[in-house]
């Protein structure tokens, strides 16, 4: 059993939460994710790794409650349990294996939409730790969708915000923003790590790759067991078959499929459940609980 | 009563337990075990022992079930075998202990599979539980995966004294057993989640939700928690692809993904959150166990289910009681049939399979012959859902994370037949990690010969 410690309401319906999980806190990097059950008749449910405190053994997860799985993880409380926790799964983020000096020379921007923002936090944390400055860009419809500002504030060297209403920061998607940070503000960027849901990564690939810039996505499709077990999570990466829970989850944008992405992403969701997630627009797990999940 | 013939064992109506989950076969009674019991020689020389990996006493706990002394059996059995109502009900005991008895030569040979589930069923509904040692040798070992290898490795060890921890990376221990192995062959709340009870009755510590490798690493369970000797049981868990066109479509699974959602994750009981497509055609590839198993599972959850297999039957690597279940029940074998391309429609969903006919040539480097296409055979089957099932392959998971063990070029880890050792010191390993996808008595075969060699590596 997996105590919750901590439980924050980021915005609405996306709530933070410390769980105490000492394994995982001690082996986990950015760039990796968990898997939760909550009791026994509950789905595997995989979410990225938001933060940890290796001392304390407790590691941060961020959701969006719109399917049936995440509403219920939502009523759970500070002092409450999950009955299972299990990670940390897929590989590290690559910047954290690559030659120090290297990596100090990169001019890297991370662009994190929605909820995807919270995978995007421990990246950009961890470069900072290392003594690497990199920009962050956070988009999402409006200013009560954008989570993790301050925070992300003290650990990147500018944050960018963009909301495709205006109501905070720059007006327009995350896409609009980067062009205006390279083709208007003049900047220039070796790297991109964009998380959040598959269509945005879809059409920053799009972009970057006419920008001629590396794009790394980290993809989070269906998963049953999240160890290579089952082959759900599979998805085409250079025309080579790759398991997202073992080989990823971050991939090269340039690369991925990601029409056939999104058409796996559906395969759980039925027609009302899709009805209820364009009024909702979620943009939480994507996919991994089999109800809530991407766009159409 | 004939006694060349076999006591029948009772199984639920084909028509019946096509639409449920219940077990297929009912066991022996009392009457009809002590019956059967009677028909063994007791021979001076059993050959049926020669047969089973783990070496029962198989004469020895059939005499006391023909006295009636169904716990002295049971004390018999369990010398041997940690897991006896798991073995009992999927052990191939037509390849190998019953495949050496000799009332066979002349008639049915005697039915060790399933008085041996008696027995074990019989103690697990008297309360009957193993007892843990007195005598502690103060050393812990770390066994790794709770399937049939590491479940037969920790309870031997235990016996001997050893403190064990089993780590599991799933939330349930029992590894193939409650993931893989669907409910109807080897029900779960009852028999498996007995057997792992009585290794934990022995004193082993069971730990879920532990990914080794990922987490924890092999050194860190050596240098940080103490362990003195490791134990790898982690299984073949990745799955094998064709590699044909529309593989990555809609209502394709791997058969670990259809069983695992069905057995581990109980999608078959509406109170699971657990989703599952629902099917109406469905087509397993592959001729296995596993192929046997996904076809059940598809036919129970209500499918019309062909098992298209690219040999003939005579080829057909499932055990020959599952598939003649799986013909009872109305599974459909489209047999020398292979597929070469998924067919999608526009939402990305099967609708269909394109197969060719094959005939069988000459032999292949594995004795069978080998089946070669038919020209202008092509075809198309109409289908919602294909489930592959053509073998796994073990996980790189702790491999890749051990410096200093060794992997062949399958993956396999690299260990000794006879005592498990492997290329690093104090490491031990065996079941499918080691062979690929084998059995479940061949993996306790390798759990058992572990425990004696790391028995012997700690005394």
């Amino acid at each position: 059993m997996y105590k919750i410690t901590k439980k924050v309401l980021l915005a609405s319906n996306i709530y933070l939460m410390d769980v105490e999980a000492p394994r995982v806190a001690k082996g986990c990097y950015p760039g990796q994710f968990v898997i939760v059950k909550m009791d026994e008749k509950g789905e595997r449910i995989p979410l990225t790794i938001c933060d940890y405190n290796r001392e304390e053994g407790t590691v941060s997860i961020v959701f969006q409650a719109v399917g049936p799985s995440t509403q219920m993880m939502a009523k759970y409380e500070v002092g409450e349990y999950f009955r299972d926790f299990t990670g940390p799964l897929g590989c590290k983020s690559e910047l954290i294996d690559e030659p120090m000096e290297e990596l100090k020379e990169k001019k890297i921007l991370f662009v994190a939409g929605g909820v995807g923002t919270a995978p995007v936090y421990p990246q950009v944390k961890w470069m900072k730790s290392v003594g690497c400055n990199v920009d962050c860009i956070i988009g999402a419809r409006n200013k009560d969708l954008i989570i993790l500002e301050d925070e992300m504030k003290k650990v990147a060297a500018n944050v960018y915000v963009a909301t495709d209403d205006g109501s905070n920061g720059f007006k327009g998607n995350v896409n609009d923003m980067i062009k205006e940070l390279v083709q208007n503000q003049g900047k220039s960027y070796d790297l991109i790590i964009a998380i959040g849901p598959i269509i945005m990564m879809k059409f920053v690939c799009l972009l970057t790759k006419e920008l001629g810039i590396k794009t790394i996505v980290s993809m989070n499709p269906i998963m049953v067991d999240g160890t290579g077990m089952c082959g759900a999570c599979r998805l085409t990466v250079g025309g080579q078959v790759k398991f997202a829970c073992v080989d990823g989850p971050e991939f090269d944008g340039h690369l991925v499929d990601f029409d056939e992405a999104m058409k796996r992403s559906q395969m759980y969701k039925t027609k009302e459940g899709r009805k209820e997630l364009r009024e909702k627009e979620g943009d939480t797990h994507h996919g991994g609980c089999g109800y809530c999940g991407s766009e159409e | 009563m004939d006694v060349l013939k076999r006591v029948p064992v009772r199984e639920q109506e084909p028509s019946v337990r096509a639409k449920n989950f219940e077990e297929v076969c009912l066991g022996y009674n009392k009457e009809e075990a002590m019956l059967e019991a009677a028909r063994c020689l007791k021979c001076k020389n059993p050959k049926c022992v020669l047969g089973c990996p783990v070496s029962i006493d198989i004469p020895g706990f059939i005499k006391e079930v023909e006295a009636g002394n169904i716990e002295e059996a049971y004390r018999v059995i369990s010398t041997y075998s940690a897991l006896p109502a798991v073995c009992g009900r999927v052990c191939p005991q037509e390849s190998q202990c019953e495949a050496r008895c000799i009332r066979g030569i002349k008639g049915d040979p005697v039915s060790i599979g399933k008085l041996e589930r008696f027995v074990a069923d019989w103690a697990r509904e008297n309360g009957i539980k193993p007892e843990p040692p007195k005598e502690r040798k103060g050393k812990k070992v770390a066994v790794i995966g709770s399937g049939p290898a590491g479940l037969t490795c920790a309870g031997d060890l235990a016996k001997l004294g050893y403190d064990v921890t089993i780590f599991e990376a799933l939330h349930e221990p029992g590894g193939v057993l409650v993931y893989g192995i669907p409910e109807f062959r080897l029900p779960k709340s009852t028999v498996v989640a007995t057997e792992v009870e009585n290794v934990r009755a022995l004193g082993v510590k069971i730990e879920t939700n532990v990914v080794i490798g990922k987490s924890t690493t092999i050194d860190e369970l050596f240098n940080e928690e103490g362990f003195d000797a490791v134990f790898i049981g982690s299984g073949a868990g990745l799955p094998k692809f064709m590699g044909i066109p529309g593989e990555n479509a809609n209502g394709v699974f791997s058969a670990n993904e259809y069983l695992t959602r069905s057995n581990l994750m109980k999608a078959f009981d509406e109170s699971y959150d657990t989703p599952i497509v629902s099917s109406k055609k469905v087509a397993v590839v592959g001729g296995g166990n596993v192929a046997m198993d996904a076809a059940r599972t598809a036919l129970r959850l209500g499918a019309e289910v062909h098992v298209v297999y690219r040999r003939s039957e005579e080829e057909l690597p499932a055990r020959v009681e599952e598939v003649h279940h799986a013909k009872e029940e109305g599974i459909i074998f489209d047999l020398l049939t292979n597929p070469t391309e998924i067919l999608v429609d526009e939402n990305g969903w099967v609708k269909g399979m394109r197969c060719v006919k094959m005939e069988l040539g000459e032999p292949d480097a594995s004795g069978r012959r080998r089946p070669v296409e038919v020209p202008n055979s092509e075809f198309v089957l109409d289908l919602d859902t294909v489930i592959m099932s053509l073998g796994t392959s073990p996980n790189p998971l702790i491999s890749s994370t051990t410096e200093g063990l060794k992997i062949n070029s399958h993956k396999c880890i690299i260990a000794e037949e006879s005592d498990g050792k492997t290329t690093k010191e104090g490491v031990y390993a065996g079941g499918d990690a080691v062979t690929g996808a084998a059995t479940v008595i061949l993996a306790m075969g390798a759990g058992k010969a572990a425990a004696k060699g790391i028995d012997e590596f700690l005394s």
